[in-house]
């Protein structure tokens, strides 16, 4: 039979995952702790430098994320944040380093699309569904709290 | 009326058998350090070969491969009757582009991972048919070039599925002709496509496992042979999970390929964590056969090799769609000299 039945579709699917090799979640667990804390105490470190010079609090923390970011864009271009991205997974991805990561990657990635059509038409390939619905769930909540609290 | 070159169900089996006169293989760094390094024709340093794009560096590695195939049997572009190509890239862009500069008559062929032995065997058809003196099949892959249309961009961060492959960079051509010596094309199978309701798009040795058990099987039973009448089965990209199940559906039918089964996505790289499963792409089995097999088999230390290469057919907008994914085998048998 060239396209399976579902039943046959759905024995081949249970045979196959036997075959799988398992994920080593406590190994990526770990791995993911360890690289996300230290890009974490990078960022603590930043933010107290900048309380401890007598920045604001409040401005502190945004010229904190600003720099992060600036960071995580500074090693996707050294082609250094892949890398790290293939150790840590999630680790690596989660903080706002990989939301830089996930922006100037296809942005460099599309450059020789041109900077309408690649560049800046692409960059938004891999965050634009953060933004998406980030932006939609924060004004689901903030009318949530407008009518319920 | 022509006698029949048909044998059994679906094989064909030349009876003026066309001669591999030769083969060559490019690749990128990665490949080049690799354990099949010194077989390759041209290794290059880095991965855009000196183009300003990867697209450009992948039809370039084609078109090395072929012209230095040609210049290994002291032939030129005039000498050659058809050029069948194909590779990845939407519309087979590699392909056509290295066509462009080539002058030789061209058809572009698309079978994704099976591109080279679907163009080995329509090659060989058409030369032991009469149809062409000489002919090459090529195929390529690239793997920035795979990477940026099949999932991400390729500086992006993201943790590879353990079940997924790495697309070989490099190119393979081979060249047929009607006389000469070399390794000889006894018979070419082509495949059925199978679907076996496989989703993962980074599982494609699972669902590809089905098509190569369906063309080995008819192909075995069309000659009236056994695994163990070949030295080597060598398959296309099937990887290291993708191996183990077609082993084991084989095995489910009777059909023991322990010691002669290789496949060629466990041949080109060392096999680190961030292979994964193993190699693919067009690539994949292109060079391999042209880096090792098709020299073992002209220095008569393979007699008979069956090449059976998977191709998954999907595309990043049928996955999205939540389709399964089909997959097809085409099988060429090589007699060594």
């Amino acid at each position: 039979m060239a396209k399976a039945t579902v039943r046959e579709a759905e024995a081949y699917n249970m045979l196959v995952k036997g075959f799988h090799p398992p994920r080593q979640v406590a190994r990526n667990f770990i791995k993911a702790y360890m690289v996300g804390g230290s890009i974490c105490v990078v960022g603590q470190i930043i933010l107290d430098y900048l309380v401890a010079k007598g920045v604001p609090f409040v401005q502190a923390s945004s010229m904190t994320s600003s720099t992060m970011v600036f960071l995580g864009a500074l090693l996707t271009g050294l082609g250094i944040y892949d890398e790290i991205g293939r150790f840590a997974g999630m680790g690596s991805a989660l903080p706002i380093t990989g939301f830089a990561n996930s922006i100037v990657s296809p942005a460099m990635e599309f450059k020789r699309e041109g900077f309408v059509l690649g560049v800046s038409a692409r960059m938004f390939q891999i965050a634009g569904p953060v933004l998406v619905y980030g932006a939609l769930s924060s004004i689901i909540v903030s009318i949530l709290k407008v009518f319920v609290f | 009326m022509l006698e029949s070159m048909r044998r059994g169900s679906s094989t064909c089996v030349f009876r003026e058998m066309p001669v591999i006169v030769s083969a060559a293989a490019v690749c990128g760094p990665k490949e080049g350090k690799g354990p099949l390094g010194p077989g390759f024709d041209l290794i290059y340093k880095d991965t855009l070969a000196g183009e300003n794009s990867w697209e450009k560096a992948e039809s370039r590695m084609a078109r090395q491969a072929v012209e230095i195939a040609l210049a290994k049997a002291s032939l030129s572009n005039n000498d050659v009757d058809f050029l069948f190509a194909g590779d990845l890239l939407n519309q087979i862009t590699a392909s056509g582009f290295m066509g462009r500069e080539l002058n030789i008559p061209f058809l572009g062929i698309y079978g994704a991972c099976s591109t080279m032995i679907e163009g080995m065997g329509l090659a060989a058809a058409l030369v032991a048919g009469g149809f062409a003196r000489r002919a090459v099949a090529a195929a390529s892959s690239h793997h920035d070039t795979a990477e940026r249309q099949y999932r991400y961009p390729t500086e992006f961060g993201y943790q590879r599925a353990p079940t997924s492959q790495w697309t070989v960079t490099g190119a393979g051509a081979a060249v047929l002709a009607n006389e000469g010596s070399g390794p000889r094309i006894e018979s070419f199978t082509a495949g059925r496509i199978q679907d076996y309701g496989i989703i993962d798009p980074n599982d494609m040795g699972s669902a590809m496992a089905p098509a190569f058990v369906d063309t080995l099987c008819r192909h075995l039973e069309d000659m009236s042979r056994g695994p163990q009448d070949y030295d080597l089965v060598l398959s296309g990209d099937l990887g290291r999970i993708g191996s183990t199940v077609a082993r084991h559906l084989l095995k489910e039918k009777g059909i023991d390929l322990t010691g002669v089964h290789e496949d060629s996505g466990l041949l080109v790289y060392e096999m680190t964590p961030e292979i994964c499963s193993g190699a693919s792409g067009c690539g994949c089995i292109a060079t391999v056969f042209a880096a090792k097999v098709w020299k073992e088999l002209s220095a008569g230390k393979l007699k008979r090799v069956l090449l059976i290469a998977t191709g998954a057919l999907h595309s990043p907008t049928t996955c999205q769609q939540n389709e399964s994914i089909p997959s097809v085998a085409h099988a060429v048998s090589v007699l060594g000299v």
